[in-house]
């Protein structure tokens, strides 16, 4: 949503910064008439995102409470420190990042995979491609529910394809034992989200141009080679913001938890914790700490990502 | 949007000029089997003789999402809901978003009524809400799979298990190898604190915070009634009843592949409905005792109708409510899916008697069911949740269950400080 109009609110800024006398009555139409494009959007931002979030860092400063909204009073950061010191809120933390950096990994792994193998020109590609999508185009909650009854311990299909093949000698309770329904929920993320890492690596393979290979295969290079020394190098740029992408959504994780799992503080997101101090306990003002702090943990992880992600951008040029 | 809104309901109103004074009223009444139905029934036939329409509002299963789901809707003050069920454990929680309904319900209407169910309505003098349906916890058993092996129906929590084991072994010989012992509700949410209760209070370890509001969960005969049941976990219980709700057990016992379930009454005609394949071969009774100086017990359950203060027409949605809670009423609901009634009178009642035969019999289990410690008020949610996240984690084997209290009594001290909620 957001991405599309920042190039072009950068490209209206620099365009009123370089041509610095001549012409710049048509540049600064442009920028009237840029900016005049941009303010229902704007609007927009500010009254659905801008608004419930000023209100969500004002009610993280109050004790809040859903009985009695109009009783809330400001206590400073005494919301924010019940959250810090709360052991169960760390656990939370611990989770989501455990969560958001195996599945993301693992979608990219085989997202490239994927794409490499969709780049290749065979009959029926088309096809292919278009079928890959369906597992990004079905909504999350509908697809962790259907794949909650593929894992149910006693009619569960996995279970069932499991104690067929001899792998498992009495059926697991999946969504129930905090160990396996990590990985149940794990393995639901990356079904649902690879395609979308593999479509945006697609994109970015053809963008690539066909003379770079004919070139090392002129030197010699192996698929392989040509593939780590070539393919890896050019890809970098893409990969890194097809990464960020899937990390941001990754840590604000719900509703895959939420369908899948029992609800206990073992199994528990960030974002479900806030849900239940704000729905649950009706402390508006805690959940409301919480969801500040699961923002501001997502701008610092980002922040530091982006700088890191740089760093290794100029080396590699 | 509003004036949108406002207009189409005006050229609404306007084309269908005889209908005029007719008011929608919107009701959320539960999802558990067939409860949505049965609500439905009874909601048309007073809109048919009031003269008005009712809408169902879809909820979720879990009642502590229906709350939060309640919760945001009363916070914003909506009036899309005027009627809403309200569960026993909820009205310290809701009473600020409900009207009065003293001025609508004579005394002598109430006092046919469960006075305990009543009493735990009123909030600083204000009754919120109507009882509807009271509940208390049963124990489900397969009474041709203990004939065929020779089992009594058991008295105490050890027995049970014994039966079960017994009845496992013995079909899986015979080559049933679906059959699983014992199924409850091991989820981590508001069931599993009612199943644990039961567990606790049935070996004499209290009631987690006493009606004086001391934390008494921290003793060993609590803690001997969790590991009990920790014990049965992947044996007699099968592993996934940790992410069972009351729908999750029912479909295992209802399907035939259990041979204890513990569940509440609205079980009982699903069971025994044509299309169950177990119809016919069910037996309930009250939950054993935790051991031979144990006692039977059950955790007090039960829904209410209270009417949301933002309610657009509270008076027509009061009539609702009378009629719903209504002695006619909750026969019908009794007859056609085990509903307990409120009215005691009821529970004298020839007809109802025939179709649910624990009524009678289990009279006493639902008068002295044991409460869930609603004097925590408007921290009650957090301390079923802080109670039960300590028995789910001893039930998946996460530490013996006297350190898991000990952890659980820490967390209540900070929530009440001196048992003060």
């Amino acid at each position: 949503m957001t991405t599309p109009t920042t190039p072009v609110a950068a490209s209206a800024a620099t365009g009123v910064g370089t041509p610095k006398a001549g012409a710049s009555t048509q540049a600064r139409q442009r920028t009237r008439a840029a900016w005049l494009f941009l303010a229902p959007t704007l609007f927009a931002m500010a009254l659905v995102a801008g608004w419930p979030l000023a209100r969500t860092f004002w009610f993280s400063f109050t004790d809040a409470n859903l009985t009695d909204m109009a009783a809330s009073q400001f206590v400073g950061v005494e919301s924010l420190r019940a959250v810090l010191e709360d052991p169960d809120w760390w656990t939370t933390v611990w989770t989501t990042f455990r969560f958001a950096l195996v599945s993301v990994f693992l979608e990219t792994a085989l997202g490239l995979i994927i794409a490499l193998a969709l780049n290749a020109k065979f009959p029926g590609r088309a096809l292919l491609r278009a079928a890959v999508l369906v597992p990004w185009a079905i909504p999350t909650v509908v697809s962790a529910r259907m794949w909650g009854w593929m894992f149910n311990d006693l009619y569960g299909v996995i279970n069932a394809i499991l104690l067929y093949l001899g792998l498992i000698s009495e059926p697991l309770a999946w969504t129930a034992e905090p160990g396996l329904s990590f990985a149940a929920v794990v393995a639901v993320d990356v079904w649902k989200t690879t395609p979308f890492m593999a479509l945006l690596i697609l994109a970015a393979l053809q963008m690539l141009p066909e003379d770079i290979y004919e070139a090392a295969r002129i030197d010699g290079a192996g698929p392989l080679r040509s593939f780590f020394q070539v393919t890896l190098p050019l890809l970098k740029g893409p990969l890194m913001v097809a990464i960020i992408f899937r990390m941001l959504d990754a840590l604000r994780v719900f509703d895959v938890f939420f369908v899948l799992t029992g609800g206990s503080t073992e199994t528990m997101p960030m974002a479900g914790y806030a849900r239940q101090q704000m729905f649950e306990y009706q402390l508006i003002g805690v959940g409301s700490a919480s969801a500040s702090l699961l923002f501001a943990l997502i701008a610092a992880f980002t922040a530091l990502y982006m700088v890191v992600g740089r760093v290794k951008l100029d080396e590699g040029a | 949007m509003k004036k949108v809104l406002a207009g189409l309901v005006a050229v609404a109103a306007l084309s269908t000029p005889s209908v005029a004074l007719a008011e929608k009223i919107v009701i959320a009444c539960g999802a558990l089997g067939q409860e949505a139905d049965v609500c439905k029934q009874g909601a048309e036939a007073w809109a048919k003789k009031a003269g008005h329409t009712v809408e169902l509002m879809s909820v979720p299963t879990d009642a502590g999402q229906q709350l939060a789901q309640f919760q945001q809707l009363l916070a914003a003050g909506s009036s899309d809901i005027d009627v809403v069920r309200i569960d026993v454990v909820w009205p310290g929680i809701v009473a600020n978003h409900f009207i009065d309904l003293k001025p609508y319900f004579p005394e002598d209407v109430l006092k046919q009524h469960f006075q305990p169910i009543v009493q735990n309505n009123t909030v600083n003098g204000k009754l919120i809400a109507i009882p509807w349906f009271t509940d208390a916890g049963l124990l489900y058993y397969r009474k041709d799979l203990l004939e065929k092996h020779g089992q009594k129906p058991p008295t105490t929590w050890q027995e049970m298990a014994q039966v079960a084991q017994a009845v496992v072994d013995a079909e899986k010989k015979a080559g049933n190898t679906r059959l699983v012992g014992y199924v409850f509700q091991g989820k981590a949410y508001e069931g599993l604190t009612c199943n644990a209760l039961e567990w606790v209070d049935s070996f004499g370890g209290g009631t987690i915070v006493d009606s004086k509001g001391q934390i008494t969960i921290n003793n060993p005969k609590a803690a001997e009634a969790i590991d009990f049941f920790a014990g049965l976990i992947g044996n007699v219980a099968p592993k996934g009843v940790l992410s069972y709700e009351e729908e999750g057990a029912r479909g295992v016992f209802q399907k035939g592949d259990a041979v204890f379930m513990r569940n509440w009454p609205y079980a009982w005609s699903l069971a025994n409905a044509k299309d169950s394949p177990i119809a016919g071969k069910v037996g309930v009774m009250a939950l054993p005792k935790g051991g031979p100086d144990g006692k039977s017990t059950g955790t007090l359950g039960g829904w209410q109708l209270g009417v949301s203060k933002y309610s657009k027409n509270p008076a027509i949605a009061a009539e609702l409510v009378k009629y719903l809670t209504s002695a006619e009423e909750q026969k019908r609901r009794a007859l056609v899916a085990s509903f307990n009634p409120t009215i005691m009178s009821l529970y004298k009642d020839a007809e109802l008697l025939k179709a649910n035969p624990f009524l009678g019999e289990l009279y006493d289990t639902f008068v002295n069911a044991v409460p869930r410690p609603t004097i925590t008020g408007a921290k009650y949610n957090q301390v079923s949740t802080e109670f039960r996240n300590g028995v789910h984690a001893t039930l998946s084997g996460k530490g013996k269950a006297a350190d898991n209290l000990k952890k659980v009594e820490a967390k209540l001290k900070k929530l009440g400080k001196n048992g003060k909620w």
